[in-house]
């Protein structure tokens, strides 16, 4: 993993999931921007996922288990797709407050994923 | 990214307003029961993925606990899969699944305090799911407060 590229993830899900939060709480259906903001996130996976393949010819290769690594990073690949196919069929508050969570879920794996390509003293 | 602008359609389910004599099919998927549909499915996500790490790289190292793992998994998406459905026969369902869930994560969870040798790997519900930042403990309760209210609402 990219480390600047690690933060910038981090950053967008957790402020694509706190907005689309608020915004659920605030009672609003799912818009451009929410599911913008999600698809933004499920974006910079896909890149992520290219970053994990490539970065080990480049040196940069993982400390820990890379079967756990691509585990998380595939199920948190799996996470915005549910939650905007969610959203796209049912158009309701709540289906904005899930793609907040979804949004927070993506945050915790991406964080998981860099612990484990870095610090995995075992 | 092709979002519909908000189709101004009759959809937008009320939040408590279920009548009793209504189709049952959609009275327990309403409101913050999707939320909570949502969080199940996330949860039975990750817990799928941790057993299924554990399981294929390192069994032999802790096979209880590993293997508490992958049953914790399957009844999380078995709980999923029941809070979706509905009928008589499906709320039980979630009834036990997230009943065995509260009995699974307050056992381990004190078990791994008293004896912490006992557990010496994570699972799930180690430390009342401390590793999930108490999800697993909140999650059952949430559950079991939703599907008794639910059910006050259609009897």
């Amino acid at each position: 993993m990219i480390e600047w590229f690690t933060w910038l993830q981090l950053g967008i899900a957790g402020v694509a999931g706190l907005l689309c939060i608020a915004l659920g709480l605030a009672g609003r259906k799912p818009s451009d921007l929410t599911m913008g903001a999600i698809a933004l996130v499920e974006l910079l996976l896909i890149v992520q996922l290219v970053v994990a393949i490539v970065a080990p010819f480049a040196g940069n290769t993982a400390t820990g288990s890379l079967l756990e690594f691509y585990t998380y990073l595939v199920s948190a690949i799996l996470v915005p797709v549910a939650a905007v196919g969610w959203a796209l069929i049912e158009r309701s508050r709540w289906s904005t407050v899930i793609l907040g969570v979804a949004g927070l879920g993506v945050f915790v794996m991406v964080y998981r994923m860099w612990q484990i390509w870095t610090v995995q003293g075992r | 990214m092709n979002a519909p602008q908000s189709t101004p359609s009759t959809n937008t389910a009320s939040t408590s307003q279920s009548t009793a004599g209504g189709p049952a099919r959609s009275t327990r998927v309403i409101g913050i029961g999707r939320l909570l549909i949502a969080v199940y499915g996330l949860l039975a996500l990750a817990a799928t993925g941790r057993s299924f790490v554990q399981i294929v790289s390192k069994f032999s190292e802790a096979p209880l606990s590993y293997s508490l793992s992958a049953l914790a998994a399957v009844v999380y998406v078995v709980a999923t899969v029941a809070l979706i459905k509905s009928g008589g026969r499906w709320r039980r369902v979630a009834w036990i699944t997230i009943g065995f869930e509260f009995a699974g994560v307050l056992v381990v969870g004190t078990l791994s305090l008293l004896d912490p040798a006992l557990f010496p790997h994570d699972s799930v519900w180690s430390l009342y799911g401390r590793g999930y930042v108490f999800i697993p403990l909140v999650l059952p309760l949430l559950g079991m407060l939703w599907l008794s209210r639910t059910g006050k609402a259609r009897a």
